[in-house]
């Protein structure tokens, strides 16, 4: 399999696709950040989103889960055109995102976090008389996935006062309470020290294997590690894409990308 | 060291256990609510004074609904108060005055009111709400105030009578009945909003205030939650207007007045987000009231500021808040 990463859409994965982008443009004023985009998730892919700085990767997600507007260009989720949908319309079929910036509920604990949004899935947050302690199975979840994440002995505690590695783990917890079938992870890492990064992309790579993941990450040992697939964004546009072999020996991305890195 | 972390022995209950402990009644709660009974004995002149805290609790109640819970600022929440007080008042006047009916009619069309608005409420945040309640509060107002074929303009509106509570409960001078009423109401409505408080819609609330961002991004309606709390809000905005309405047998255009709207800034005091702070602020800033409009007529707001400014700068989450400092402090010795 050694074809140029250039014709990578051609790709020989004829899996259904989870999530899909066709033309995706936007721009802030005159300067395009999203530009004719054509992206294509195949159901349970790994997929790794990689750029310079100001590239356009969480504009992407932004414009994916309906956090912007695109001027031009459709959403596909499965078969469904999810291009004008509110975000949270998106989250309830299926699309969740992580943020690179901590969006927790400072104020709350992991355990009443994550209880919140299985109650929304459930569709049981409008309940105003009912005390939350009766919905065990509600709650049970809730502990379940913090648990995986390896946050049940801390769920008890404030977010706020939780160490920072704890609270993205906690960024993929809320996430996964939505029970995704797209889960896109803008830089789960961001900011943790580099021994632990591989914590948390150890739990991101236990994730069940329905899930369908883009993430964006800069450590390129851990793209090429959990990557099955490499889409490199410039500009706002799509350079190139391939397996993550292809990405490493494509001069191209060097270039733009690995070797800028280096400078910078 | 914080307040509101209550991280107790907890980590050795199970979530459900855990949860459920954090909704029940503790022991200063019930405290709290004997205390309302002394008036009967040790004020017992004051018994106006201390059904007006109890009317003045409700409606802060009300406004730590939005404010306190889902993190809604707003400076017209009178204007839901008035509408109470008005719907309570023409009822009676108009010949049925009957006060539970009254009551309930008030909270119908206060709801409503706030039914109403809560469309475009939900859909700002920060400084645009706290223009548009402005806005809104300032509107009603002056419609109350031209309005004054109904509803008697800045003469207020005259002739209220109410029949007995019950059928059986004359309304005395002494305040002893208006009390009883007030207090009742007060605490039924806050056995309805601690319910509220430890629901998943509840939880919802809390979200909101605390991540209005997240709260989209796992799936969450927020402007759905938003109008149902401000709706609620709304109505018992109404039901307080309504008693103050009932057991003063007068309606003054004050009661939509963007002066009582700013006044329930008292929950500062107590603090937000507590239930029990828009209690205790209620109390401190109507006993406040009444003491130094004795010392200084003119001046009394000046007492107030000064106050305001203690406790913010001393207590910044409140007088709870405080309070529940000192008590996490000694509990963990």
């Amino acid at each position: 399999m050694s074809t140029p990463a250039h014709s990578a859409k051609g790709t020989s994965d004829t899996r259904a696709l989870a999530l899909a982008t066709r033309g995706l443009s936007k721009s802030f004023g005159s300067l395009p950040v999203a530009r004719n985009v054509e992206i294509k998730l195949p159901q349970g892919a790994r997929y790794a989103l990689i750029g310079p700085n100001g590239a356009g990767k969480t504009t992407l997600i932004n414009l994916m889960t309906g956090m912007l507007t695109p001027n031009a260009g459709r959403i596909f989720l499965g078969d469904d055109d999810i291009t004008t949908m509110e975000p949270e319309a998106r989250v309830r079929r299926g699309l969740a995102r992580t943020f690179q910036i901590n969006t927790l509920f400072a104020g709350l604990n992991p355990l009443e976090a994550v209880t919140l949004a299985v109650a929304e899935r459930r569709g049981i947050a409008g309940n105003f008389w009912q005390n939350t302690a009766i919905h065990k199975e509600t709650i049970e979840e809730a502990y379940d996935i913090l648990v995986r994440l390896r946050l049940g002995d801390c769920c008890y505690q404030i977010t706020r006062e939780l160490p920072y590695g704890r609270q993205r783990l906690l960024e993929i917890a809320l996430a996964l309470a939505t029970k995704p079938k797209v889960l896109l992870l803008d830089e789960p890492a961001a900011g943790v020290p580099q021994e632990e990064s591989g914590d948390i992309f150890e739990a991101v790579a236990g994730l069940s294997g329905d899930l369908t993941l883009l993430f964006i990450e800069h450590d390129m040992h851990v793209v090429f590690r959990f990557a099955s697939h490499i889409i490199v964004l410039v500009g706002g546009a799509i350079f190139t894409e391939g397996s993550p072999a292809e990405i490493a020996a494509d001069p191209g991305v060097r270039e733009v990308y690995l070797g800028k890195r280096k400078h910078g | 060291m914080r307040i509101g972390t209550t991280v107790t022995a907890s980590t050795t209950l199970t979530p459900q256990a855990y949860l459920r402990a954090q909704s029940r009644w503790q022991p200063i709660e019930i405290a709290f609510w004997l205390a309302t009974l002394a008036p009967y004995v040790l004020f017992p002149d004051y018994l106006s004074l201390a059904s007006q805290i109890a009317i003045t609790a409700l409606f802060a109640l009300s406004l730590d609904l939005i404010l306190g819970y889902a993190g809604i600022v707003s400076l017209g929440h009178a204007a839901f108060f008035g509408v109470g007080a008005y719907t309570a008042g023409i009822i009676a006047k108009y010949g049925w005055g009957e006060p539970l009916s009254g009551l309930l009619a008030a909270a119908v069309l206060a709801g409503l009111t706030g039914y109403a608005t809560s469309f475009i409420i939900a859909r700002f945040r920060h400084l645009a709400l706290i223009m548009l309640t402005l806005g809104f509060g300032l509107l009603l107002a002056e419609l109350a105030n031209s309005a004054s074929w109904l509803t008697g303009g800045v003469d207020g509106l005259q002739g209220v009578k109410m029949w007995p509570l019950l059928g059986v409960f004359e309304f005395d001078l002494y305040g002893y009945v208006a009390y009883t009423y007030s207090l009742i109401v007060l605490f039924a409505v806050f056995l309805f909003a601690r319910r509220l408080i430890n629901s998943p819609f509840g939880l919802a609330l809390r979200g909101i205030r605390e991540n209005a961002v997240r709260m989209p991004a796992i799936g969450a309606p927020s402007r759905a939650h938003i109008q149902t709390i401000y709706t609620i809000a709304a109505a018992i905005a109404g039901i307080a207007g309504a008693l103050l309405a009932q057991t003063t047998e007068t309606v003054s255009l004050e009661t939509l007045g963007f002066q009582r709207s700013a006044d329930v800034v008292m929950l500062v005091l107590g603090g937000a987000g507590r239930l029990y702070g828009g209690l205790i602020g209620a109390a401190i800033f109507m006993v406040a009231r009444d003491q130094f409009s004795g010392i200084a007529p003119q001046y009394w707001y000046f007492w107030i500021g000064v106050l305001l400014v203690m406790v913010v700068m001393i207590l910044p989450n409140g007088i709870i808040g405080g309070l529940s400092k000192i008590y996490g402090r000694w509990k963990r010795k």
